[in-house]
């Protein structure tokens, strides 16, 4: 007798609790997911680590019955599983956060939370509901005001109230696509208490990421996608750092730049006071000042929605600057029109590589010579030398590495690696004295990301002056000889690159202005 | 000015307002759940000829608006059909609904124009007509004018405080999330858009059976067009939309009963107010900034796919 309830509690420990089967999901032109088999016990954090456009998210997308996947099969404690819709499956315990949060602004937390409930059927117990989130809000240590509206919110409150709607729905199942990528440190590691707090209570949690720093850290067992394709499921303590992103990217990675000591040169670009608008009129920038000198690179880190976007605009002429002035190389700028400004010497890698970095339609060699077809060589009088700004293109195309069938291939058929490549193809082959750099690894994969690091680190040999606004804590550290920290608007401190602390840049991500760096 | 002038003044207000309250709310309804239906007009006038023709026929006005509803409601499938599932542009659809309906309707109603058929008489509600200067204002209407006294506010009450509601402004704001959460995005689009269908063809049935008995080619004269701009005006909020329809019924009735005290302001200068209104209401809720201030819904006019990025 005690010996089969023994063995009941074991099997009950590491029951499978979901199971997918070879399955498949195509989209038009790509198998997002090729013969996937998937598995998770109860009670473990079973990370899922793939490069962007491995195929986790869609992989998860279909176990939560958002898409039907063309072929495979899906069981759920035991039981097959065959969801229609999300409804389906939050019926069978599961609950997604999803990594662009799924939450109705203008509504407070607890209407989120109890939107597409089938109780009450009628009219809204506002009271009870919210006395019933206070509740769970408590029970997992997740602070949240009920009555607030999302709007206010910060992405970390949030994304807490994306918990606490699964939980409310009594998920077993919590899946968290890249849930850290917005976070601060600090957030992140409160984020992590509340997950191993969660298995303790018997929950399964999936938790999708490509950090492998998080994945060590957090994670029982390992699914590396690449791909599309499952490379392997492992112990996370039997396996490292190394053999994982090999699994990865399928090729052994190296984990350092090579970022040589340099002595600074003049002062290249000085902002004093800087302020602008966002879109909606508000305050975004809020009295910005500090420099970048030649032969440095100089990190914005922040959460983002902090001003980072404005700022770049606001240094590109691309949005009206409310009061400050900005100089380059000791001429102002501030009124100058973005054109002029690009004349001035300054580059913008942007934050969005297909709307504002190139034009889809065009191909390789017109999207290359976007800035500088008005100047000779490539302007002959009123016309352009399409010889020689197709020479120019192929020289730029294979400098910089760029996979593309030909140089009449449109720009919106490239990778996104690539798509980068060509972009900064075009801004930096003009020697430019500064480089504005937004999010310029967001969304590449490891291959394409250690070659624009390089690339950066070439122009700051070179000479060039350097302003990396980045949302990658990591990468901010590695590449940048000093950090600035912006929130709301306003810088909160800056340390040196080598020196920095990651908790003391966590406190300025979150608001609280900090005296250090050197 | 004396006070019989200005109370009859306010109940003629009333009583035009009242088939704008009808297709505004209608047209909030669809807005909320994200769809701009601009066929209003259309349906509204093929409301007025559908629901006079089948009051003629029938001898009663109640089988009228009834039918009235239910033409309205068809015509507004078209657009749901279209838009939702179809994902064609909710403006040319719409325009094309309006065109649509009032071509149906010149052709639908050429054999009665100049007939007379029945009309929902004004009610006197007891007691409640007895209370000096506001009994006269509000209680001595037909039932159409009555039912928009609790359709108002229950309208409101459903939006913002029931479970319905709630998922409607999901749909409106945010269908992507709406979806997830397991509310159906097309069933509760084609739904409300019903609805507004429904209520548009009321008011079309309200001119033709109540406010002014009878058909007229067009006789909606644009009241479809402010309904539209009234929804804007009132912020999505049924309780401010009526005040702003029972706006546009004080300039109507000001026109004639100006006249009756002998005022010369050229009529026809009053009655273009109602639209340079519409004209201006429209033109300021294009600016983005505006529009979310006001709180618009923030999907509306947005086609939804699920899956697309
Ligand atoms: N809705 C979609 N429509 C078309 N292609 C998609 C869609 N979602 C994902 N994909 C493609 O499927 C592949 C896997 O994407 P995804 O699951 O988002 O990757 P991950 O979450 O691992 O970054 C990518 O090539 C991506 O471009
Ligand atoms: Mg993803």
């Amino acid at each position: 007798m005690v010996s089969t309830s023994t063995l009941q509690t074991v099997s009950r420990e590491n029951e499978i609790v979901v199971s997918m089967r070879e399955v498949t999901k195509r989209f038009p032109g790509v198998v997002a997911n090729d013969r996937v088999t998937f598995e998770a016990r109860r009670g473990e954090i079973h990370a899922l680590l793939g490069e962007n456009g491995a195929g986790k998210s869609t992989l998860m997308n279909v176990l939560t019955g958002l898409y039907t996947p063309e072929e495979g099969e899906i069981a759920i404690n035991g039981q097959p599983a065959q969801f229609r819709s999300p409804k389906d499956s939050i019926a069978a315990g599961i609950g997604m956060v999803h990594q662009h949060f799924k939450l109705v602004e203008t509504q407070t937390v607890t209407e989120n939370v109890i939107l597409g409930l089938d109780a009450p059927r009628f009219r809204l117990d506002m009271s009870r509901a919210e006395a019933d989130v206070a509740k769970l809000s408590e029970q997992y240590g997740l602070k949240i005001d009920p009555k607030a509206y999302i709007w206010q919110l910060s992405v970390g409150e949030q994304q807490r109230v994306e918990i606490i709607k699964a939980l409310y729905r009594g998920a077993q199942i919590l899946i968290l696509d890249e849930p850290t990528a917005v976070l601060t440190p600090q957030e992140t590691e409160e984020l992590f208490i509340t997950l191993r707090d969660m298995v303790a209570k018997g929950h399964t949690i999936i938790f999708i990421s490509h950090k492998l720093d998080e994945v060590m850290s957090i994670a029982d067992r390992v699914t590396v996608l690449r791909g599309g394709k499952v490379v392997a499921t492992v112990n996370a303590r039997d396996t490292n750092k190394a053999e994982l992103a090999e699994m990865m990217v399928g090729r052994p990675v190296l984990f350092r730049l090579d970022r040589p000591a340099l002595e600074p040169g003049e002062m290249v670009l000085r902002v004093e006071e800087l302020h602008a608008e966002n879109d909606k009129g508000l305050p975004a920038l809020r009295g910005i000042s500090f420099y970048v000198r030649a032969r440095e690179i100089v990190g914005i880190a922040g959460v983002s929605g902090n001003g980072q976007s404005e700022l770049a605009e606001a240094l590109n002429g691309l949005r009206p600057i409310t009061r400050g002035r900005i100089f380059l190389n000791g001429r102002e700028i501030t009124t100058l029109s973005a054109r002029e400004i690009i004349d001035a010497g300054v580059a913008h890698v942007p934050e969005d590589r297909h709307t504002d970095g190139s034009v889809g339609d065009m191909n390789l060699t017109e999207n290359i010579i976007l800035k500088r077809y008005r100047h000779p060589p490539i302007a002959r009088g009123p016309v352009i030398d399409w010889n020689q700004a197709r020479e120019m293109s192929s020289e730029l195309v294979s400098r910089f590495n760029v996979q593309a069938p030909g140089l009449d291939t449109r720009a919106r058929l490239l990778s996104g690696g690539n798509l980068q490549k060509l972009i900064l193809a075009r801004e930096l082959s003009a020697e430019p004295a500064l480089i504005v750099a937004m999010h310029p690894t967001q969304g590449l994969d490891v291959g394409a990301t250690e070659y624009v690091r390089q690339v950066l680190l070439e122009q700051r040999a070179a000479g060039a002056a350097v302003l990396l606004i980045s949302e990658d804590l990591d990468e901010v550290m590695q590449l940048s000889d000093r950090i600035l920290v912006i929130y709301e608007g306003e810088i909160m401190g800056e340390a040196s690159g080598e020196k920095a602390d990651r908790a003391q840049i966590g406190l300025m991500m979150a608001g609280q202005r900090q005296e250090v760096g050197y | 000015m004396n006070e019989a002038f200005i109370i009859a003044t306010l109940a003629a207000a009333i009583r035009a307002g009242t088939p704008v309250v009808y297709a505004t709310i209608g047209e909030i309804f669809a807005e909320r759940a994200g769809v701009l239906n601009l066929g209003v007009e259309g349906m509204m006038l093929v409301g007025a000829v559908v629901g006079f023709m089948v009051g003629v026929n029938t001898g009663s006005a109640t089988t009228g608006l009834l039918a009235a509803m239910i033409a309205g409601g068809l015509l507004s499938l078209i657009h749901a059909f279209l838009t939702v599932t179809l994902y064609v542009d909710q403006v040319v659809s719409g325009l094309a609904l309006t065109i649509f309906g009032t071509g149906l309707s010149a052709f639908l109603g050429q054999d009665y124009v100049g007939v007379s058929g029945p009309q929902f008489a004004a009610l006197k509600i007891p007691v409640l007509s007895q209370i000096p200067f506001l009994g006269p204002i509000l209680f001595e209407h037909d039932i159409l004018v009555y039912l928009t006294f609790l359709l108002v506010p229950l309208a409101g009450y459903y939006i913002h405080r029931t479970r319905p509601g709630l998922h409607l402004r999901a749909v409106g704001e945010n269908p992507a999330t709406a979806d997830v959460m397991g509310v159906s995005v097309a069933r509760t689009r084609y739904f409300y858009v019903f609805v507004g269908g429904v209520l548009a063809g009321l008011a079309g049935a309200n001119l033709s059976l109540a406010y002014t008995p009878g058909w007229i080619e067009g006789m909606t004269a644009g009241r479809g067009w402010i309904a539209v701009a009234l929804v804007i005006f009132g912020f999505w909020q049924p309780g401010r939309a009526m005040l702003g329809a029972y706006l546009f019924g004080g300039v109507q009735s000001l026109q004639f009963s100006l006249q009756t005290i002998g005022v010369v302001i050229p009529v026809y200068f009053l009655g273009m107010l109602p639209y340079v209104f519409t004209v201006l209401v429209l033109i300021i809720a294009t600016q983005e900034q505006v529009r979310r201030h006001i709180g618009a819904p923030a999907a509306l006019g947005i086609p939804y796919k699920r899956g697309e990025r």
